[in-house]
């Protein structure tokens, strides 16, 4: 316990149980939410990460408490959020012997963690935590589990303090770039006709988001950011291109289809940002910034790969630009005339006719009437994600929560929470589909018990609304329609929440604007036009040339893209 | 883009951290990114705190690199060398039990002193033997025993040094002390 508040550990969100944490947690200096569900408070631990830049922190019952919050683990492993799991276990004499409530969680984690500790001895617990602490958070940043066994956390060995350093000796996260790579990376920026800068979510782990703003400055570079990377450059910056990949802006992509150089900084070229990888880059110079080696040449072929921490990657490569002479802006009239081509189509395009409530429309709505507040917004994982990711207004960082690598339902909620829990006076929305809301929709009561005044909006479409358009194509896929769903006004007012309905277009705009200005916790539940699509899509092992445009496809049963 | 080049075997040897669980990080991480294990060897170094892994793999450059990569990123694995670039010593080590009957018996023993094997059990109808060498002296030893029948076959998997530097050493006297050095001179000097 000391050895979390040395940590700086405020808040700890869990589920107690008998087997550890009844006595461990009942006299403690913490904020302890305790949530319904210990995946939920594992997401909310990723929310609450991701939102203030301080390491989440859960703490659960052993066996079912611990594997209750895999997907969340592997969540965070996948998104680089910095986590540490402090998960019970049963006495060190009695392990292995199968007794009630005992898993193996060490091994059951082991692939979804960047590390695991089983403790044996009260005494190493101070070093374990430190170095918990310090492997989830620096370098490539991930969840670390700690697992406790009772008579381990009981016994009371003396506090000989916390060590003052952490050193592992397998463990290096390199910071600084290689010199003559950045160089090299500077060179060949200084020369390119049509470049591109892509940014992902390592941005916003390095804190690195006013050195990447320097740099698009700088170079007047036209920029694209990752899914995972929204709010590193402001929506209304004038370089600013939107959002690339499956779901994308068209001229996004149209801009790493047909650029010299791309600058790729703090991604890991998912595939569904490249298509397929085979086609992927080959008419450009790839720079590629990582502080994990194992991301770089993994999918894509890099020709200079610069290992090292974002920031300071970016502060050396921005110097070195800096001394470059080329007038930037003028050079690059010709792309930028290129690009404004391209923006004549827009892919956003909707339009909000008839009765039925169109879905861009109601998350368009949202995004301009909460505009200025600032505010954390999260999603779920479906179509609703992807619109809101294409009409994304932010300006800044660590507002903006989704679930990208792993992309688990029910992600929305749970990282709502922890991010408010974290940040109390920011305004803290949920856009969250029907179907995801009802992965995780228990922990209304628990916004309610703590005062957590998330704002969720469903956008309800009755039913899996992204694999009904891929029923579409491949019409064998699993059914896709729910033909009962709760009544979420309803559902909201058991749980003591607030809730509203809006099923007309002409409701939306007072709608939401009644949930903002409602105290505490509302769900509203929009009802939207079920069969509308998402789009532009760039269907799966495709070239990221294929991208199918609004337009082309309204009402047909299959996307000329996808034949 | 991935290019295809051709697969190579590819023997890694690992220093890591002597600890439970660390075989089964680096063997759940090899199993994770689909690449196969031809052969895997593990025993404590001089320094009890640390255990050395020889693995052998299989795999085209890009691969290796991943491979390579992602054994540096589990943290307790310390360090990690590629042999296959080196000039490096491997062995394996096998017992093998083979059918001897009355008439292959001297020849079974011809071959095994050919190959430097020695026979560590023996009844009427089997000789039991203890052969160390590289891939290839090993594999030519099977081919032979093949035809009388092999009835049980155990594998230590390779292990693998790299030969010590050949360049003449400046000052003799200070290496006598160093008994690391003074132990892989005297590998390197086996044939």
């Amino acid at each position: 316990m000391k050895s979390l508040v040395d940590e700086g550990v405020t808040t700890i969100f869990g589920h107690p149980s008998g087997m550890i944490f009844s006595d461990a947690a009942s006299d403690h200096p913490f904020k302890y939410i305790l949530c319904r569900h210990e995946q939920v408070a594992a997401h909310a631990a990723e929310g609450y990460y991701k939102a203030t830049g301080r390491t989440g922190t859960v703490m659960v019952a052993s066996g079912p408490g611990a594997t209750n919050c895999v997907t969340a683990i592997t969540d965070a492993l996948v998104d680089s959020m910095a986590i540490v799991v402090l998960s019970g276990q049963v006495p060190v004499g009695v392990m292995g012997g199968d007794v009630a409530q005992e898993a193996d969680v060490v091994g059951t984690t082991r692939a979804c963690t960047k590390y695991n500790f089983l403790v044996l001895r009260a005494e190493d617990i101070p070093r374990i935590i430190k170095e918990a602490y310090y492997i989830a958070r620096s370098g490539r940043p991930g969840p670390v589990l700690v697992d406790l066994p009772r008579d381990v956390i009981l016994k009371h060995a003396a506090f000989k303090g916390d060590p003052k350093s952490v050193a592992i000796r397998g463990y290096h996260p390199q910071l600084a770039g290689h010199p003559g790579q950045i160089k090299k990376a500077a060179e060949l920026i200084a020369q390119a006709k049509r470049p591109v800068i892509f940014g992902g979510g390592g941005i916003i782990h390095a804190d690195a988001s006013e050195e990447f703003r320097e740099l698009v400055d700088i170079t007047q570079i036209p920029t694209t950011l990752s899914l995972m990377g929204l709010g590193t450059l402001p929506t209304d910056h004038p370089l600013w291109l939107g959002m690339l990949g499956m779901h994308g802006i068209y001229w996004a992509n149209m801009c790493m289809i047909h650029c010299d150089v791309m600058i790729a900084i703090g991604s890991r070229f998912d595939d569904r940002v490249t298509g397929r990888f085979s086609e992927f880059g080959q008419q450009c110079q790839i720079i590629h910034v990582n502080v994990d080696p194992t991301s770089i040449q993994k999918n894509v072929k890099v020709d200079v790969p610069i290992v090292g921490d974002v920031k300071c990657v970016l502060r050396e490569l921005n110097k070195a630009l800096q001394k470059v002479d080329r007038s930037w802006a003028s050079d690059l009239e010709g792309w930028y005339a290129q690009i404004e081509a391209w923006k004549k189509q827009d892919s956003r395009r909707y339009e909000q006719r008839g009765a039925t409530i169109k879905p861009q429309y109601a998350i368009d709505m949202i995004l301009r009437l909460t505009e200025e507040y600032d505010p954390i917004i999260s999603t779920g994982v479906g179509q609703h994600q992807m619109w809101t990711a294409q009409l994304y207004r932010g300006h800044h960082p660590r507002r903006w929560l989704t679930s990208g690598g792993l992309g688990t339902m029910g992600f929305g909620l749970p990282a709502a929470l922890g991010a408010q829990a974290g940040i109390p006076d920011r305004l803290v929305l949920n856009i969250d589909g029907d179907c995801s809301f009802q992965v995780t929709m228990q922990d209304l009561c628990t916004l309610v018990h703590y005062r957590l005044p998330v704002k969720t909006f469903v956008i309800n479409n009755k039913g899996l609304g992204m694999l009904r358009q891929w029923q579409r194509q491949y019409p064998s896929s699993p059914h896709a329609d729910l033909a009962h769903q709760p009544d979420f006004v309803k559902l909201a007012e058991a749980c003591g929440v607030g809730g509203i309905r809006i099923e007309r277009p002409e409701e939306v705009k007072a709608g939401i604007e009644k949930a903002i200005n409602t105290p505490g916790p509302v769900v509203v539940d929009i009802v939207v036009e079920r069969e509308e699509m998402c789009l532009p899509v760039m269907p799966t092992g495709v070239g990221t040339v294929d991208v199918v445009q609004v337009g082309e496809t309204a009402r047909d049963t299959s996307f000329p893209g996808w034949r | 883009m991935r290019e295809q080049a051709p697969a190579r075997r590819h023997i890694l040897t690992l220093l890591v951290e002597n600890r439970i669980g660390v075989l089964a990080r680096i063997a759940g991480l090899i199993a994770a990114k689909g690449y196969n294990i031809d052969s895997v060897s593990v025993g404590e170094t001089m320094d009890n705190s640390m255990s050395r892994v020889t693995l052998v793999v299989h795999g085209d450059d890009w691969v290796m690199e991943q491979v390579v990569k992602q054994l540096n990123r589990l943290i307790d694995v310390v360090k990690v060398v590629d042999l296959t670039e080196e000039d490096c010593i491997e062995r394996e080590m096998i017992l093998i039990r083979v059918n001897a009957e009355a008439p292959n018996r001297a020849e079974i023993l011809r071959i095994a002193d050919i190959f430097r094997a020695r026979v560590v059990d023996v009844t009427h109808r089997t000789y039991t033997l203890e052969v160390t060498g590289d891939e290839h002296k090993i594999q030519a030893l099977l081919d032979l025993f093949r035809p009388f029948g092999i009835k049980e076959l155990v594998r230590t998997g390779q292990i693998a040094i790299a030969r010590a530097s050949k360049a003449a050493p400046r000052k003799l006297e200070r290496e006598a002390g160093n008994e690391e050095q003074v132990e892989s001179k005297s590998t390197a000097g086996t044939p």
